[in-house]
């Protein structure tokens, strides 16, 4: 018999078609399976769901919150990335 | 990566909860911050857990199929707030399991409120407007806790409870237009769970040991009293509009405060509860240990045979 305490999965879920699957949370279980049903058992209980992921926890790879400056922080500093930064002339519409 | 002392580490920890930014699992955070997270996180995990077992008493029993339903449904949700913040546990890096034992060794604790009996069917509706009132006052400024985890199982939680509430104030109400004798018994309910219900948010300011640190770490957002206060003074009217009294002879509303005034709460009841010595503290851990232990096969089983299938497709493949 098998001591071993059952793994730990992250469930994602898609609230509707068109939205993407969105982290709710976590649980235990045996396998996968079982991780979908007990996830739809507690997750989706009013209508919040119609499709679930789930994913062992130990499968992921996370960024270390110390990297966030190296990571994160050239993004920052790039502003011409985004549309605002850009002079349109008076009388110009559709752009 | 250049070394950043203790001390350097704890400001920039404060600074970020003093900007409402949210802690996150994998950050950098006090031990003092974690272990009191865990502690308060896994009683209110065990809470949720023993809290079915007062309620489930009744499920057999509830008078027709539609209060067999919404009874059942409200027990089952309660099992998924349980598992919300075992969860949120675990990203403390917490042992699920271990947090488990202690509650049947009795060195955690969980709300006194479920060590009372629940001898009537009004119990069922005094807990649901009174016991999960007292949770959402409780639990809705949790909502904006400074542990990201942590205030994101509470979002979840709240969306719950005002259905729980719901049903157990129709339930009530319902018996207190009823006959004379389910008007009484809707009474006798409210005179057992009244106090009990007060006591839900703990011990006076005055004596609340945690409340200074965890407020300034915002695990707590409100002080005991406050909240109290707030839960009497929207309870009050509830229970004079459905035709119940209070039972607590030195309440009156004080015009220039706008609150209500009760009259002094017996804390010595309180900490026997908290102790262990309340009416059913031994019944509902010795219930809780039993679901454990004789589940355990069923545990042990269920993994035996997910890791027989995955080493049967390993050869496979
Ligand atoms: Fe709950
Ligand atoms: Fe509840």
């Amino acid at each position: 018999m098998s001591n071993k305490e059952w793994p730990l999965w992250e469930v994602f879920i898609r609230s509707k078609q068109g939205l993407n699957h969105k982290h709710v949370g976590s649980l235990r279980a045996s396998d996968a399976q079982m991780a979908v049903d007990n996830a739809r058992d507690v997750y989706t209980r009013r209508s919040e769901g119609v499709s679930i992921w789930v994913v062992e926890s130990n499968s992921v790879f996370a960024s270390e919150p110390t990297d966030a400056d190296s990571l994160f922080e050239p993004a920052n500093s790039k502003a011409y990335r985004h549309p605002m930064f850009y002079d349109v002339p008076d009388g110009i519409s559709h752009m | 990566m250049k070394e950043v002392t203790i001390s350097e580490l704890e400001r920039r920890f404060q600074e970020k909860i003093d900007n409402d930014i949210k802690i996150e699992p994998k950050d950098w955070m006090p031990e003092e911050y974690r272990q009191t997270l865990i502690r308060q996180i896994s009683q209110h995990a065990h809470s949720e857990i023993v809290g079915m077992l007062p309620e489930g008493n009744w499920i057999t029993r509830a008078p027709n199929l539609r209060r067999k339903a919404v009874l059942l449904a409200k027990v089952q949700d309660e099992a998924g707030h349980g598992l919300y913040l075992y969860s949120a546990v675990e990203t403390l890096g917490a042992d699920r399991e271990a947090t488990i034992d202690d509650l049947h060794t009795g060195k955690a604790k969980y709300s006194s409120i479920f060590n009372y009996p629940t001898t009537s069917w009004a119990d069922m509706g005094t807990i649901g407007w009174l016991v999960d009132g007292a949770a959402i006052m409780n639990q809705v400024p949790i909502c904006r806790c400074s542990y990201g985890p942590y205030a994101r199982a509470m979002v979840r939680v709240c969306k719950e409870e005002s259905f729980h509430q719901r049903q157990g104030f129709e339930i009530i109400s319902l018996l207190a237009q009823g006959t004379p004798e389910q008007k009484a018994m809707a009474q006798d309910s409210l005179n057992r769970f009244w106090w009990p219900s007060l006591m839900m948010f703990g011990p006076n300011d005055a004596e609340s040991k945690h409340t200074a640190q965890s407020m300034k770490w915002k695990i707590k957002r409100s002080t005991n009293d406050e909240l109290r206060q707030l839960f009497i003074d929207v309870t009050v009217p509830q229970a004079e509009m459905i035709g119940l009294t209070i039972p607590d002879k030195d309440l009156k509303f004080n015009e220039e405060t706008g609150h209500y005034e009760s009259g002094p709460i017996n804390w010595d009841e309180f900490w026997e509860v908290v102790k262990g010595n309340g009416p059913c503290n031994k019944e509902r851990v010795d219930a809780r240990k039993k679901a454990k232990d004789e589940g355990a096969w069923v545990r042990e089983a269920a993994m035996a045979y997910a890791e027989k299938r995955k080493e049967r497709s390993a050869i496979r493949a």
